[in-house]
């Protein structure tokens, strides 16, 4: 006779974040998306706002938020998350609003729309997913792609006399009055993603706090379009990448000193 | 406002804050929008009205913002509305075809000004095919009303908001700076809801209920097929069951005119002239540009001599009436790009008419 006494004498110390449904997700083996979806969810697990979470997805690889994340969301045409998640804020401010989007929507097409709720103090959260490349089109050259990557637009690496230079967005936004909140994290270590759980908490807290725009850009891979094995995907987010897009906190609004 | 339980009595407004009076009337409190001319005064009045309603102004960074803080708020459920003149109705085709593919309902009021490009503030009717052809990407279709008077500013702007809920889709109000700009008075009638104000379907956290989404990216197996029939049959429907158009004297008319908007409001004062002097004229005056009264102009067509279609522009709605009949030989055309055509031009136009047709009792030039 057998008891299971799993139960009586185990602890669930880690399991599936209820707000990340379980499905088999479409992610390239190595992407962060899966990560970083995973980190959404366990915070908004944590503050226990599923039922009042209005997401906002972008175009990209992304933009299937909305099959894996259990809240309601709406898709933004490319670029227009910020200004979609203000209409929702906006009419619906007791909800909890947030974006999700990739470099080429948020630091390309959307720069306008991003630049703006920010800088209106919109008060949403956004996480913004920079892997240096469009992803879902097929690796093409994003504002974000490195010196000298080379990308399907940009064969013989990119060329600053021809393309300029990577942006650097969580810099920019962190000089803008309404930002309550902008960090870079990066998830490619155990402690990085510890980190970026943090700063994805924080962002949060701004927002229920009514504090403010916040954001935390995560340095991603995508090794897939970059031709790399996931594991020398992750050296070049711990080398190269961070060295010119330096992870940290370049905002925190300590009150709500703008109200 | 006029106050609740009395005859609502005669206001004396521009047709551009008629919009306003008609828009907070049925029910909407959220406004964005961006400055263009000539429509400035229904953002101007919005910014100082809605707020003490409890209501949302916002000024966007673009009409490209403008639209998705539209999306966004009507994704949530509620009535909202923007306005806009040509250059910034092109920036927010894209959003209008998002809202279209995502089945949402919101009013998009476009004052038109002259001519491609940056053109010019002068009244035009050359924003026609933007508006009813499908201004944007993929084929969709939107309710378009087409007010001539400031009474018709106010009302059908509430109608554009039951249109859109009705259908789940965006719907327009094209006026000109002549029909936003004059002032006459109006009734402003109560606003009694055609359609049920609820939306089971929008995004307001998924409380007690599965969780939903609104989207237009359907790339799985055929939905993408299924999803435009099912747009389709909607548009259909719209054709059944929407089209509005006025008669004005059509009693035993001979001469029909076919015009909308300030081109018809014209219209009617050479009409007026024409019927003084015993010239059978009339006039079919679509209210709806879209869905086309075409039946009632096949009809028209067949009945009178002659169809004088008048627009202010070189010819776009007369594409549409030649589309509506056989009788392409009684059909003529009067157009006047960047100016609103006089009563004298028209009434002048009416006379050359009888003359052609051999009406009795026309002088000879």
């Amino acid at each position: 006779m057998t008891t299971d006494n799993t139960e009586r004498f185990t602890k669930r110390v880690f399991g599936r974040p209820a707000s990340l449904v379980d499905v088999r997700s479409h992610f390239c083996p190595g992407c962060h998306h899966g990560i970083a979806h995973r980190i959404l969810a366990e915070t908004i697990d944590h503050f226990g706002v599923r039922e009042k979470a209005v997401g906002v997805a972008c175009v990209g690889c992304s933009v299937f938020l909305y099959d894996y994340i259990d809240v309601d969301v709406a898709e933004a045409p490319h670029g227009r998350a910020p200004a979609v998640a203000t209409g929702v804020k906006r009419a619906q401010p007791d909800r909890f609003v947030f974006t999700y989007q990739g470099d080429g929507d948020l630091a390309a097409i959307g720069t306008s729309e991003i630049i703006h709720a920010a800088n209106r103090g919109e008060n949403i959260t956004v996480l913004f997913i920079n892997n240096t490349t469009y992803g879902m089109t097929g690796g093409q050259m994003a504002p974000t792609t490195m010196l000298g990557q080379k990308t399907s637009t940009s064969p013989y690496g990119r060329e600053f006399k021809n393309d300029g230079y990577p942006i650097r967005m969580a810099e920019l936004l962190a000089t803008l009055e309404g930002t309550a909140y902008s960090a870079r994290v990066a998830t490619s270590t155990p402690g990085q993603i510890r980190k970026a759980k943090e700063a994805v908490k924080k962002a949060f807290e701004m927002q229920i706090r009514e504090m403010g725009f916040s954001i935390v850009e995560f340095l991603s891979t995508c090794p897939t379009n970059w031709g790399m094995k996931p594991v020398d995907a992750q050296k070049r987010v711990l080398g190269e990448m961070s060295e010119y897009f330096p992870l940290g906190v370049y905002k925190e609004r300590k009150q709500a000193d703008f109200v | 406002m006029t106050p609740s339980g009395t005859a609502p009595r005669r206001e004396l407004m521009k047709g551009n804050e008629a919009i306003c009076l008609g828009a907070i009337a049925a029910g909407c409190r959220f406004y964005y929008g961006y400055p263009i001319t000539p429509q400035n005064d229904i953002p101007e009045y919005m910014s100082a009205h809605l707020g003490a309603l409890g209501g949302t102004f916002l000024q966007a960074e673009s009409e490209v913002a403008t639209i998705n803080f539209i999306l966004g708020t009507s994704a949530s459920g509620k009535r909202v509305m923007t306005s806009s003149s040509g250059p910034g109705i092109s920036l927010m085709q894209e959003g209008l075809s998002y809202m279209a593919g995502s089945e949402l309902p919101a009013v998009i009021v476009n004052i038109s000004r002259s001519g491609p490009g940056l053109g010019g503030i002068a009244p035009s009717q050359g924003d026609y095919f933007q508006a009813v052809k499908c201004g944007g990407h993929g084929g969709y279709k939107m309710p378009v009303l087409a007010p001539h008077s400031v009474q018709e500013m106010y009302a059908l702007t509430m109608l554009a908001f039951d249109l859109a809920d009705k259908y789940r889709n965006p719907a327009m109000i094209l006026g000109d700076a002549i029909v936003g700009q004059m002032k006459e008075p109006f009734v402003p009638i109560p606003y009694v809801p055609s359609v049920a104000l609820e939306k089971p379907w929008a995004l307001t956290g998924c409380a007690g209920r599965p969780r939903q989404h609104v989207k237009s990216l359907y790339l799985k197996d055929n939905a993408i097929e299924v999803h435009n029939w099912k747009l389709h049959r909607k548009y259909e429907r719209m054709k059944a069951e929407e089209v509005r158009a006025e008669h004005y004297r059509m009693d035993g008319a001979r001469i029909a005119i076919v015009a909308f908007g300030t081109a018809a409001r014209v219209s009617k004062t050479a009409i007026q002239w024409a019927r003084r002097d015993g010239i059978p004229a009339g006039m079919l005056r679509p209210i709806t540009l879209f869905p086309f009264p075409a039946a009632a102009v096949d009809r028209v067509a067949r009945d009178a001599d002659a169809v004088l279609v008048i627009e202010m522009n070189t010819g776009q709605m007369v594409e549409d009436v030649r589309a509506s009949t056989s009788h392409h030989d009684k059909i003529r055309f009067l157009g006047k790009p960047c100016a609103m055509p006089t009563p004298e031009e028209i009434h002048g136009e009416i006379m050359n008419l009888a003359r052609e047709i051999g009406l009795a009792g026309v002088p000879a030039r």
